[in-house]
């Protein structure tokens, strides 16, 4: 029983079902099934985005242009479709993914080859994809009428009382547990956050990893741009501005740490929904949406004080008394 | 490519084409700015007038002055995220103090003291409870946009005082505006703090390397502490100026200016995982945003374009020295 209460995901879950108790006592509704079935369908895009996010943190790297890769691709299916509707909804994935691991391969070939710390690297590709968005759409939108039926009801269609975006979320999420949990990638992933140098002696390829990585988050990100655009129906320049800072937030609330190594699947699923039950929750509580974003950041700060207090690196203490004293 | 030698390859020590590069960074820098100065004045017949050429400088004064502090915080191996988001706190707080009748002066002491308070906050967290500065600063930035939201939703502040505009838009001589005055002389401030003092040589021992500094007697958390609070305080200083400058205060202000600050300081030589960097470097690399977005405004190039050129010009300087050596390793091996 202890050892199950270590884990940290166990916590989350129990401060998740609080939370639904909480906001159940102001709305009783919400703890009904098919209100939690849309909480998951609302947040399926930001968890699929969050593990993505997940290995590439592992590893000791970050991927800020997610967002950007989001938009980029997104903007390129959704003008296929506008201009070709009768392209299948499946080749239109398969170039959504196609895209999103060449422009997430552009981030990994700099982080592996040129050895340039992965933030400025996707700080950079940051604006140089939503720029490029811009220069491809040229400042268009592509609206709702444009796009042909199939595109937007895709994701929607029901399948065992589920819209075809929560199969997907669980779909992907099956994948990287399988990944990280039943694969040697998926263990290389973890050694290189633990220990970079030990991990080279180990016979691992630590920047080829970085890379893969990296080609994941792209995939990634160009499945959820996809997603994204058939979901809220336009797709402009100015899609998930911002959002790339909100996926590492639901990495951060599930205990994934930003110095890598430490992290899983579940956290990262349980951090997503936590920021997805709160904006779902504040509107039907009739607190003003505008709380939201104080609200995400007072999360994030609690669970990274919360998330630091099993990380603190014991070797240190001896020093920081002798310094109080 | 061949593959290079496994214990190269140990990236928690990640080799150093930046400090190595740092004699000649400048130069390189110096070279860019030229490049482009000449580019714009053949591009737009305008480019070369006096005020013209002011008015190119509002375009990174703001960010560059929290770059400056921004710069040293990096150099110790921290970073702050926040920046953008204390920019608007701040500036939600003025306008309030509008709204209650304060004056000039007191609203430029709320703009620094909210600047202040928020990087204490941030210095707090990281140093107190030894967090990453990089995730506290990721929710200490939704927490402060947040309360800027909270406080104003959908709505603008306005009316401030006449006397106050002059922060934003006056000018102390000529062409010379306030705004890049206080940036000359916040520049040199920070280059002689970090480059002839004690307290600029801790900084960069302790991105260095942060625990055979506190072996050495260097309190390595009030220096952190103290950093952050600098970069609170320009981000407040900041405020008072685009404030001034816009005259309103809506939350989305300032928004994304935290990437283009972080941005300065990385294109200007300084290395994101701290220990070296400087301020100099900073300068030149404010002025070269300021060159190429202002260059590419007079020729009606839209700023989400301009952003495409940014982004390439902090991949490519930053990768050019690290494909010069490898050409070079190739062709002497």
């Amino acid at each position: 029983m202890k050892s199950f209460l270590k884990y940290r995901e166990i916590w989350l879950l129990a401060g998740i079902v609080v939370l639904i108790g909480l906001i159940s006592t102001r709305f009783p509704g919400f703890a009904d099934p098919a209100n939690l079935r849309q909480v998951f369908n609302d947040t399926s895009i930001l968890m699929i985005l969050a593990l993505g996010q997940m290995v590439v943190i592992l590893t000791r790297s970050i991927d800020l242009s997610m967002a950007s890769n989001l938009c980029f691709t997104g903007m390129v299916v959704a003008m296929l479709n506008a201009a070709h509707p009768a392209i299948p909804i499946p080749v239109l994935i398969v170039i959504a993914l196609a895209v999103g691991l060449v422009l997430g391969a552009i981030n990994g070939f700099l982080v592996w080859r040129l050895n340039i710390p992965s933030i400025v690297v996707t700080l950079g590709t940051l604006t140089i994809y939503r720029g490029t968005t811009f220069v491809v759409s040229g400042g268009a939108w592509v609206n709702a009428d444009q796009m042909s039926p199939d595109f937007i009801d895709f994701q929607r269609a029901a399948f065992f009382g589920l819209p075809v975006l929560s199969w997907i979320a669980i779909i992907v999420i099956a994948l990287f547990f399988l990944v990280m949990t039943r694969t040697a990638i998926g263990r290389s992933i973890y050694a290189i956050g633990v220990n970079p140098t030990a991990s080279v002696y180990a016979g691992i390829d630590v920047g080829r990893t970085k890379f893969i990585v990296f080609c994941i988050s792209g995939i990634i990100g160009g499945l959820a741009g996809y997603l994204w655009i058939s979901r809220y129906v336009i797709a402009s320049v100015e899609v998930a501005n911002g959002y790339e800072l909100n996926i590492i937030a639901a990495c951060v609330i599930g205990g994934i740490s930003i110095a890598g190594g430490i992290g899983s699947v579940g956290g990262a699923v349980l951090g997503a929904l936590f920021l997805g039950i709160i904006s779902n929750a504040l509107p039907v509580i009739n607190i003003s949406p505008f709380w939201q974003m104080a609200i995400s950041g007072s999360a994030i700060i609690l669970a990274v004080v919360l998330n630091a207090r099993g990380e603190r690196r014991q070797g240190r203490i001896i020093l920081r008394k002798a310094e109080a004293a | 490519m061949t593959d290079t030698p496994a214990p190269r390859h140990i990236p928690d020590r990640l080799d150093k084409p930046l400090s190595s590069a740092i004699f000649s960074w400048e130069a390189l820098l110096v070279v860019i700015a030229v490049v482009i100065f000449a580019v714009n004045s053949f591009a737009s017949p305008y480019f070369l007038d006096p005020w013209s050429l002011s008015d190119l400088t509002f375009n990174f004064t703001e960010k560059g002055l929290i770059a400056l502090a921004m710069a040293l915080l990096i150099i110790s191996g921290e970073i702050d995220l926040s920046v953008a988001a204390i920019v608007a706190l701040a500036s939600t707080m003025m306008g309030m103090a509008v709204q209650a009748g304060a004056g000039t002066p007191v609203l430029v002491l709320i703009g620094i003291a909210v600047g202040l308070a928020c990087g204490a906050f941030n210095g707090l967290l990281v140093t107190r409870l030894g967090l990453p500065s990089i995730v506290v600063t990721i929710g200490t930035m939704s927490l402060f946009r947040g309360i800027a939201f909270i406080i104003l939703g959908d709505q603008a502040y306005k009316g401030y005082p006449e006397s106050f505009a002059f922060f934003g838009q006056g000018y102390v001589w000529w062409v010379f505006s306030f705004e890049l005055a206080l940036f000359l002389v916040a520049a040199l401030i920070y280059w002689f703090v970090l480059h002839r003092t004690s307290f600029g040589r801790r900084v960069f021992a302790i991105g260095n390397n942060p625990v055979a500094c506190q072996f050495s007697g260097v309190r390595v958390d009030r220096i952190k502490f103290i950093l952050f609070c600098l970069t609170g305080l320009m981000s407040g200083i900041a405020s008072v100026l685009i404030t001034s400058r816009l005259g309103s205060t809506r939350p989305s202000i300032a928004q994304g200016y935290e990437l283009e600050a972080i941005t300065m300081v990385v294109l200007g030589g300084v290395s994101i995982l701290g220990g070296a960097g400087s301020i100099l470097g900073v300068v030149l690399a404010a002025f070269i945003m300021g060159l190429v977005t202002f260059g590419l405004g007079l020729l009606n190039v839209p700023g989400i374009v301009m952003s495409i050129f940014i982004g390439l010009l902090l991949i490519i300087v930053i990768a050019l020295p690290i494909v010069w050596r490898r050409l070079r390793e190739g062709r002497f091996a």
